[in-house]
């Protein structure tokens, strides 16, 4: 007993803090990319192998126009319409030949863009990794650290997209078609709804989201053509944790596991930390393999 | 025997025959390549078993491949003199433990999620075996010599690449009938059933999540066994191959050569190997020839879901 307090006393209280604003930070942007993943999902039935990927892609791209124009904000919107175009592409020429096949064709048809992309990136921008520079340079005080602005500026901007993307689906005229697909394909069928074009307008939707939340992951870390798999594999476990196909729990989710990491990482290094979104996993594997962030089902 | 065992046996025959005698024909550096398509070949066909046979889609037999390789150096470099069946047996100790694991939680779901949690799964392997430098060397992985191919009291003699090949031939041909066998037996039957229609395997009574764990445990045992191949044959253990990179090319190999048949797998592999080796000999080793190759892989998704194998057959029947 003595020294379990003696190690809850021995917890500094301001990095804990710290650590908390962070978690919140990188949960927002991996709760905008498991978002893209959740609705490709829930709505296709497709696992996007490629998501990672196209979060890449949209780094890439960010510094490409950063480069030309020195603009970052135009570097997101550029990188998020181009990502979304070629999202739209890769979902007609791939994945639409597959609808009413086993579900399994499209995660291995994503795995195959996955492979063509990341080696893509590899040959186009090389093995070494880029940077992106922030657009926000200023900084607050926060204990001993000077905490950059950029970093809440980014939890703003996911939220707000997120937001913004679950108005969309609730108010606007696709937003019901989507809505209506998901729930009763044949029937929206019928209904006059071009549900293949739904389809495509989905991906294209989730491709944006992955590659807005590349850019703006950007300026955190390192962009380099490997770092979709870490992204994906973070997505997968949080749609997995918050409960297939449901955007709040994967939302939830998301923000869970980014501060557990958080927090771990205070007492190991953070390629460890990663263990930790792991155990969560396969505790909820073991005792809700429904998904944490679902009510029961009665 | 019926008309159709014996042709099939007597091209099993040929085909290992040609095997047997390719290290007296080919040169040093292609008899290499084709024992490694053999051990690849291996792993392909454990994962087909899955694929194939029960249904589910592993993007995990990198952590099974690995803990193989693993096993097989721990033992080498901790037993003096070094033992070869001490270290097939410590590789597939490993995967087996390795495969109980990622059977007993990923086994709870179904289809996508299976794919999804075996590539969690074998991540975590990874950073395991990444980060505990300790014991698995970390970044550098585990270097050691290849022990004496050793049969006491019978035979005693240093592993050459003929003999090695040989080794491998012998092992991958034993696999292969031993994997037929098993998905011709009953038990077999009752995994293709799952794969059909598992609720109807359920109401018939079938206690399916069992029947997916062990098709899980053989897979992986497999799997590990082309593992502690490589290993010997390579003389390493790093961890670049416990990382998914492995498990991927797995599925192509598998995607390639044809789902189902055991054979197809082992083709594929072949496949893209050559085609790998000819890429990087023609435009240079910094070309991305997984590019072309991916491109391939969905086309032959979406119009040849057979693989190669499948594709040849149809055509052979015509």
């Amino acid at each position: 007993m003595e020294a379990v307090a003696q190690f809850f006393q021995n917890i500094p209280v301001d990095l804990l803090l710290i650590q908390t604003v962070n978690g919140i930070v990188t949960g927002m942007i991996l709760a905008l990319v498991a978002s893209g993943l959740t609705l490709i999902f829930g709505i296709m039935d497709v696992v996007n192998f490629a998501h990672g990927e196209l979060f890449m892609l949209g780094a890439y791209l960010g510094v490409v126009v950063l480069a030309t124009t020195g603009n970052f904000w135009l570097a997101l919107v550029v990188a998020t319409l181009v990502v979304a175009i070629l999202g739209g592409a890769m979902q007609i020429l791939t994945l639409r030949p597959l609808i009413g096949r086993d579900p399994l064709n499209t995660i291995l048809a994503t795995f195959g863009l996955s492979l063509i992309l990341q080696n893509f990136a590899l040959w186009e921008f090389g093995p070494v990794s880029r940077k992106l520079s922030e657009p926000i340079t200023s900084h607050f005080n926060l204990f001993y650290l000077q905490y950059p602005w950029y970093r809440i500026v980014i939890a703003g901007l996911s939220a707000a997209m997120i937001g913004g993307f679950w108005l969309f689906l609730k108010y606007s005229k696709f937003g019901v078609w989507i809505r209506a697909t998901t729930q009763d394909r044949v029937m929206a069928q019928a209904m006059g709804i071009p549900v293949p074009w739904v389809y495509t307008g989905v991906f294209a939707l989730g491709a944006a989201m992955a590659a807005a939340s590349g850019v703006l992951f950007g300026p955190l870390g390192s962009i380099n053509h490997t770092m979709g798999l870490d992204w994906v594999l973070k997505a997968f476990i949080v749609v997995v944790v918050g409960g297939m196909g449901n955007l709040g729990g994967s939302i939830a989710a998301a923000i869970f596991i980014s501060l557990l990491e958080a927090y771990a990482s205070i007492w190991v290094s953070p390629s460890q930390a990663v263990i930790v979104s792991f155990v969560v996993l396969i505790l909820t594997l073991l005792f809700r393999p429904t998904g944490l962030f679902v009510p029961t089902p009665k | 025997m019926t008309r159709h065992d014996k042709i099939y046996w007597a091209g099993f025959g040929v085909v290992l025959a040609v095997l047997i005698i390719a290290p007296f024909v080919l040169p040093i550096f292609w008899a290499k390549f084709l024992t490694e398509i053999l051990i690849w070949g291996l792993l392909a066909m454990s994962s087909d078993l899955l694929i194939g046979y029960t249904g589910m889609i592993s993007f995990g037999h990198s952590a099974f491949f690995g803990l193989g390789m693993y096993g097989a150096a721990g033992a080498l470099l901790h037993t003096s003199p070094p033992n070869l069946w001490l270290a097939i047996l410590a590789g597939l100790a490993g995967a087996a433990g390795a495969a109980l694991f990622v059977a007993y939680f990923s086994t709870r779901l179904r289809d996508i999620y299976f794919a999804i949690t075996t590539l969690i799964f074998s991540q975590i392997f990874y950073v395991i075996i990444f980060t505990w430098t300790a014991v698995t060397g970390g970044e550098n992985g585990l270097i050691f010599t290849r022990p004496h191919f050793a049969i006491p009291p019978l035979v005693d003699v240093r592993f050459t690449p003929a003999v090695m090949h040989w080794f491998v031939v012998a092992l991958v041909a034993g696999s292969y009938l031993l994997l037929r066998r098993i998905t011709r037996s009953p038990f077999g039957m009752v995994l293709q059933s799952i794969r059909e229609n598992e609720a109807r395997t359920r109401a018939i009574g079938y206690p399916v999540e069992r029947y997916k764990i062990v098709s899980v445990m053989l897979s992986g045992l497999f799997a590990g066994l082309a593992g502690v191949l490589y290993a010997v044959q390579n003389e390493f253990a790093a961890p670049d191959f416990v990382f998914f990179v492995t498990s991927g090319d797995t599925i192509i190999f598998n995607v390639i050569g044809g789902i189902g048949t055991l054979v197809g797998p082992i083709v594929g592999a072949g496949f893209f190997q050559l085609l790998r080796e000819m890429l990087s000999r023609i435009f240079g080793d910094q070309f991305p020839y997984l590019i072309p190759l991916g491109v391939a892989f969905i086309v032959m998704i979406i119009f040849l879901p057979q693989g190669l194998l499948g594709f040849a057959r149809r055509w052979l029947n015509r």
